[in-house]
């Protein structure tokens, strides 16, 4: 069956066969990231534009080198939402590029479904690299990859999501993806980081990691804001370590082939400790390079509409 | 001709004689040689009802006359069958003087289709802080004070308004909302919120000052009415409170027994609103408030933006929704759906405000200038925001197959709108 969607804006309204059309060619794209000449003609002649609303060296350089590797033409426009004084820039800008006929946009914003609001007005494809605290597909997408990976299946396997699920997109879009592909999905926090009625998602909902954690076949660990002790969130970084950090003595309990995964950048010692995230169980690299896959996987089907 | 003041909802003709009503009865025998001085309309099937009030209404002027004018925003009510509305204090200046309200009624008079009802600021500038001249700002023509639009999160503040708009016998109107409970948020909280990413509002937000509200209220012995409710706790806690005996008004408005947070899955700002659109539970409970009358009327929060506050990310946009020219058909839904008697729901936009408000209008019985307004109650469409008065677009039910229309609206004793073709 042909791709037939324009955008990918979430996992959300993706079918089971979509994701294993994006994951088999994530697969077989794989290999060329391995060869001494990393680039293939694929998308010679085509421009993408990531437009990043929100700093993300990460996620922008991943999509960056997906891109070049299929020869497309690649443009990076990044600014910070906090310099605007008003949110219609975005669009405006968009509108100008729009002009331009670029092919593809990757679009990073902080608020919440911005990207879904230009897909319906431009031509070309649009890619969610992260919106606000509401998915982040290509991230569910790579989890998914290393996760299969590692374990050979997703089906019946079950996966632990600990931290700030509140305000999290990588957690809503790994419970949408996981679950649809036959995972049990648990969410592991502080009462004050899950959101109100997270159950309603299909997910089990805990509070003590040490309850979860013999059972899971797979840990995603998820970054810890700093700024969330403010927020009157949590009453110190030290204190949330103590009772939901991943760390070696954490594990002792857990399955001998559990992995544990992270988003990225780590805050070590807070939600992951070194032991744990340079230690035998991480797959944390494994994502950094399936991450490249996948985002060539997404840019060549998006392209075949 | 249903006059709900008047227990009246009957066939009946009715004579209106320079203006005013001369007579109701079942059948008008009228002499051949006087019915040539007169023009006969057949309004067969059609509801005569007294002028609709809206009590809670954005004109955006003085100060923000691309959204709104007076003159724009009257002309949007007579369309939508309104012959009175009360205009919210959050303009540009503020409207916490005589000045301000007089202003407002010399514009109203030179260039509004309808009576405007200004309502005056419980604080200086909205500021929260200290108590305008509440008593000038009466004397001037304010028929109510409030701070809409944003919360008085200061008690002892709320508690001398309240002590204090007595003395004039002023009800003072109140945006529930605790704003620390609220910070930050963008739709309400729960199952939709979580799912989307945007931060919630919970119901306490709302619940939290309400409840504070009604015991300043008893407190002080003075009229309080709640604006916008939107929750089902709110219901409960003002109904519970009226059972003691505590003098509490209360309005909700169409898009909250209308529509559910389900309708923010596009993420179009359209459905951006404060309070939020609750969820189907809450639609359920204020159907049921109105229904047993807890909910006294139904006002439209008519706020006008431009694309510039609307079109942009869900995040960055204004809240509001205009109402005046879509709410009709909303309420005669509820009367289809058999929450309200016809009655019940004229009284909602009729004599209910005129009576929290002091104002002489809604009904019928009057030896005054005529407000009254025909409606087609059978009438089907689908709603064009595109064809409406108001200067604004951002109505959420743009595109909606709507059942009923003011069919003609008559403002102090002369047609201000009309539907009927020659
Ligand atoms: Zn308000």
């Amino acid at each position: 069956m042909p791709f037939k969607r324009k955008d990918i804006l979430g996992i959300r309204e993706l079918e089971v066969h979509e994701m294993e059309h994006i994951l088999e060619m994530a697969s077989s794209l794989k290999e060329i990231n391995t060869r001494a000449i990393k680039k293939v003609p694929t998308l010679r002649g085509k421009t993408v534009i990531h437009l990043f609303y929100e700093p993300s060296t990460r996620t922008r350089t991943s999509f960056d080198i997906a891109a070049k590797r299929l020869s497309a033409d690649t443009f990076s426009i990044t600014t910070s939402t906090s310099s605007m004084v008003k949110g219609e820039t975005f669009l405006d800008t968009v509108k100008n590029l729009e002009s331009m006929k670029p092919d593809i946009f990757v679009i990073r914003h902080s608020a919440s479904g911005a990207p879904h609001r230009i897909a319906g007005r431009t031509e070309a494809s649009v890619i969610n690299a992260g919106d606000g605290m509401h998915e982040h597909p290509s991230q569910a997408l790579l989890d998914m990859m290393t996760i299969r990976e590692h374990k050979g299946r997703l089906d019946g396997l079950n996966v632990l999501i600990v931290g700030d699920i509140a305000h999290s997109r990588v957690a809503r879009s790994d419970i949408w993806g996981l679950t649809k592909m036959g995972a049990r999905i648990a969410v592991c926090g502080p009462t004050t980081l899950l959101p109100s009625d997270i159950d309603q998602m299909g997910v089990q909902v805990c509070l003590h990691p040490e309850e979860v954690i013999p059972d899971a076949d797979v840990i995603i660990v998820l970054r810890l804001q700093k700024e969330r002790q403010q927020q009157m969130l949590l009453p110190s970084l030290r204190e949330y370590a103590v009772y939901y950090g991943i760390n070696a003595e954490r594990l002792k309990r857990a399955k001998p082939d559990v992995i544990v995964m992270h988003p990225g950048p780590i805050n070590r010692g807070v939600e992951l400790n070194p032991d744990v995230a340079d230690g035998p169980h991480s797959v944390i690299l494994d994502q950094v390079t399936n991450g490249v896959a996948v985002r060539m996987a997404l840019l060549y089907l998006v392209s075949q509409k | 001709m249903i006059d709900p003041l008047q227990g009246m909802d009957a066939l009946a003709d009715v004579l209106i004689w320079e203006g005013r009503v001369a007579e109701i009865r079942p059948r008008l025998e009228i002499s051949r040689e006087r019915l040539a001085e007169l023009q006969e309309m057949d309004m067969t099937g059609k509801w005569i009802v007294p002028g609709l009030i809206d009590m809670h209404v954005h004109l955006r002027e003085p100060g923000e006359e691309y959204k709104e004018t007076i003159a724009s925003g009257t002309r949007a009510a007579v369309a939508g069958g309104y012959v009175a509305v009360a205009c919210m204090p959050n303009t540009r200046p503020v409207n916490d003087s005589a000045t301000v309200t007089r202003f407002i009624l010399e514009r109203a008079e030179r260039e509004g289709a309808c009576h405007v009802l200004p309502v005056g600021a419980i604080s200086k500038g909205l500021q929260g802080e200290s108590l305008s001249e509440i008593g000038e700002l009466r004397a001037a023509g304010a028929v109510a004070v409030t701070d809409d639009g944003r919360p008085i999160m200061d008690s002892l503040l709320m508690r001398r308004a309240l002590e204090y708009a007595r003395i004039f016998d002023l009800p003072v109107i109140s945006h529930a909302e605790d704003s620390r409970l609220s910070h930050g948020g963008l739709m309400n909280e729960g199952t939709v919120s979580t799912m989307l990413g945007l931060r919630g509002i919970p119901s306490a937000a709302e619940e939290v000052m309400i409840a504070r509200d009604l015991i300043l209220a008893e407190l002080a012995q003075c009229r309080l009415h709640i604006a916008h409710v939107s929750t089902a706790g709110s219901v409960r806690l003002i109904r519970q409170a009226r059972e003691r005996g505590v003098p509490v008004t209360a309005e909700t408005a169409p898009h909250y027994f209308t529509l559910t947070d389900e309708a923010l899955m596009g993420f179009d700002p359209v459905f951006k609103v404060n309070p939020p659109l609750r969820t189907e539970d809450d639609v359920q409970a204020i159907k049921r408030g109105l229904r047993d009358g807890t909910l006294d009327a139904i006002a439209t929060d008519h706020a006008p933006h431009s694309v510039l506050e609307k079109d942009t990310e869900f995040e960055f946009a204004a809240n509001g929704m205009i109402g005046l020219e879509s709410a009709l058909p909303l309420i005669l839904d509820l009367v289809r759906a058999d929450i309200l008697t016809p009655s019940e729901a004229i009284a909602k936009v009729s004599c209910n405000p005129a009576r929290i408000l002091g104002v002489p209008l809604g009904t019928l019985q009057t030896r005054e200038p005529v407000n009254l307004t025909v409606i087609d109650p059978d009438k089907t469409y689908i709603l064009d925001a595109g064809q409406f008065e108001s200067k604004s677009r951002n109505c959420p039910f743009h595109g909606r197959h709507m059942q009923g229309q003011a069919l003609m609206t008559l403002v102090k004793g002369s047609i201000a709108y009309s539907r009927i073709t020659p």
